[in-house]
């Protein structure tokens, strides 16, 4: 038994938590419960506004151009998080040794997470430019036709996708090697002794193995893809023709360029549903999945 | 394969062939970065005819010294600097608190605290940021470093980090302690808190990284050109792009946005591998 005098509750120990707690709920429980109360006002940014009940909202769904935004994000989620986890499971498979070549090729693949937007664009920017960008130059070399990627409504979205997963690709990886250093070498021995071929040892041992790590995956990848920003912004400005505007980039224009702030509290709102949705249903599918094992 | 016995007996076809895609996707990562690098290094004139110049010389710094020169860029840097540790120092600070009170401590309310606290985990910035925006405003933050700081001591991730932390650390420690009388504050500050240094320093560089290359609130709270971080700093720059005027210029900008984070990534990588692995380094 412990010390009682070592273990009671008492509300003096509560103030480890207090200072963070403050500003927990200074910078987050408050601005959330006021942005759901600013989303059913009309105000602007410097006080609050009148109440208009659910007048935002009408409005949002009425505008084609936030709806051509949750279309381009509900596109780009199906772009890259699918790509996000077969590529980072990938070359978390080829990776998980013990060798220099996996370390280093490891730091390599991880590398270009540290990067801010900022720079990612700038660079991916340099590679689809047309005339001097380096998929300018290296489709010059083959003699292949000039591709102007971010001018087109076409392929503005792919190329921003493309930059995405070049920036992002470390994190699932490393959240696959984690899993795959998990799982038992005896489960392995005992497969090579029945002399199972590679692929067979892949899809019943390894796969089900680290289920729970890809479901994890695609969640996390779901909320970070659905928060695409910075890319669209510095890349395409959403063209062309709002081709590859998604509803964060909306929100920022709506909110801090035309100072229409309860719609664009209603758009965050929505925002938020989504990706709670997006990532309840792949919680709940994956649950419900294990359990039928 | 974790059997690396498999591929022992005979090396096969397919493991050759997995080391080529692999270092083929490892020279895809890299070469963009070196085309900018490379561009950097080039007089703005060379490029604005073709960007293949790069393959020959002459090679200049002037693109780097005009960086540095520039009043704006190094006010810029200066300012992710500030923010970057501010914010590392703040949340190092309040998690460890909090995660010391929550794991080791009882009081009235704390389960229930714990719980809210994780809710927060699911709440992405866009959720709260035109509120807390217009707060911001009232409170006349907007443009100051505390505006640009105190949105990210928020994070409800360096408290769960830090609680899960505290609760492995051996009962033992701190109960004797406790017998002898010696205050809560001090049993954390002089016995707990030296045994969590590594997962500090698992925080700490995941903050500063977070701080630095953060981009959405700065944009919005630091509009004045001198309170720009070097992350908006660049991304403002970025925009007359198509004429190239002084590509090489931006790229050195690129250059020197993106060489911070990437030489903390390669002193910190032990603690960066061990916090997106999901534990703490030990």
């Amino acid at each position: 038994m412990r010390s009682a005098t070592a273990h009671q509750s008492d509300l003096k120990n509560g103030i480890f938590v207090t200072p963070f707690l403050l500003v927990f709920s200074c910078l987050l429980v408050i601005p959330l419960l006021w942005g759901a109360w600013l989303s059913l006002t009309k105000a602007d940014l410097f006080g609050p506004g009148k109440f208009v009940g659910l007048a935002n909202y009408s409005r949002l769904f009425a505008d084609k151009v936030f709806l051509g935004s949750i279309v381009n994000t509900l596109y780009f989620v199906l772009l890259t998080v699918p790509a996000f986890a077969v590529c980072g499971l990938a070359l978390a498979l080829a990776l998980n040794r013990q060798t220099r070549f996996a370390t280093v090729m490891r730091a390599i693949f991880f590398a270009s997470s540290v990067l801010s937007v900022t720079v990612v664009t700038l660079i991916w920017r340099i590679v689809f430019i047309p005339d001097i960008g380096l998929l300018s130059n290296i489709f010059g070399w083959l003699g292949l036709p000039q591709v102007a990627f971010l001018s087109s409504p076409k392929l503005a979205m792919p190329a921003i996708a493309i930059a995405t997963l070049w920036w992002g690709i470390g994190l699932p990886m490393m959240l696959f090697l984690a899993a795959l250093q998990q799982i038992p070498g005896e489960i392995y021995e005992a497969a090579a002794l029945d002399n199972a071929k590679r692929w067979k040892t892949l899809w019943h041992i390894t796969l089900p193995a680290i289920r729970r790590t890809f479901v994890l995956v695609l969640i996390v990848q779901c909320v970070l893809q659905f928060q695409l920003f910075g890319q669209a912004q510095l890349m395409t400005q959403g063209g062309p023709n709002n081709a590859s505007r998604p509803v964060v980039l909306y929100v920022y224009e709506v909110a801090f360029r035309r100072f229409d702030v309860g719609m664009g509290a209603a758009t965050s709102q929505v925002l938020f549903a989504l990706i709670l949705m997006a990532a309840l249903v792949q919680y709940v599918v994956a649950r419900r999945k294990e359990e039928s094992r | 394969m974790t059997g690396a016995n498999i591929g022992m007996v005979r090396p096969r076809i397919g493991d050759v062939l997995i080391v080529l895609l692999v270092v083929l996707a490892a020279l895809i990562m890299i070469l963009p970065i070196a085309w900018v690098i490379a561009l950097s290094f080039k007089l703005n004139q060379e490029l604005k005819l073709d960007t293949n110049a790069v393959f020959h010389a002459p090679y200049t710094l002037k693109n780097y010294l005009d960086v540095l020169g520039g009043s704006n860029v190094f006010r810029w840097f200066l300012n992710s600097v500030i923010v970057s540790f501010g914010m590392t120092v703040g949340v190092l600070i309040l998690s460890s608190l909090a995660g010391y009170g929550f794991a080791r401590l009882r009081f009235p309310g704390r389960d229930i605290l714990f719980v809210l606290v994780l809710f927060g985990l699911a709440v992405p910035e866009q959720a709260v940021i035109v509120a807390r925006h217009q707060i911001f405003s009232m409170l006349k933050l907007h443009n100051t470093y505390p505006g640009l700081i105190l949105p990210g001591l928020a994070a409800p991730f360096g408290v769960f980090l830090m609680t899960q932390y505290f609760r492995e650390i051996p009962k033992e420690l701190d109960e004797a302690a406790l017998l002898d009388n010696a205050s809560r504050f001090s049993i954390f500050w002089k016995v707990l808190l030296p045994q969590t240094i590594p997962a500090q320093a698992t925080l700490g560089v995941f903050t500063f990284l977070g701080a630095w290359n953060d981009y959405l609130w700065p944009l919005i709270s630091a509009t004045k050109k001198e309170m720009y971080t070097i992350t908006t700093g660049i991304a403002s720059m970025q925009t007359n792009f198509a004429q190239t005027e002084g590509l090489g210029f931006l790229m050195a900008q690129a250059v020197f946005a993106g060489l911070p984070t990437l030489l903390v990534y390669l002193f910190f990588q032990k603690y960066i591998v061990a916090a997106v692995s999901g534990r703490a380094a030990r």
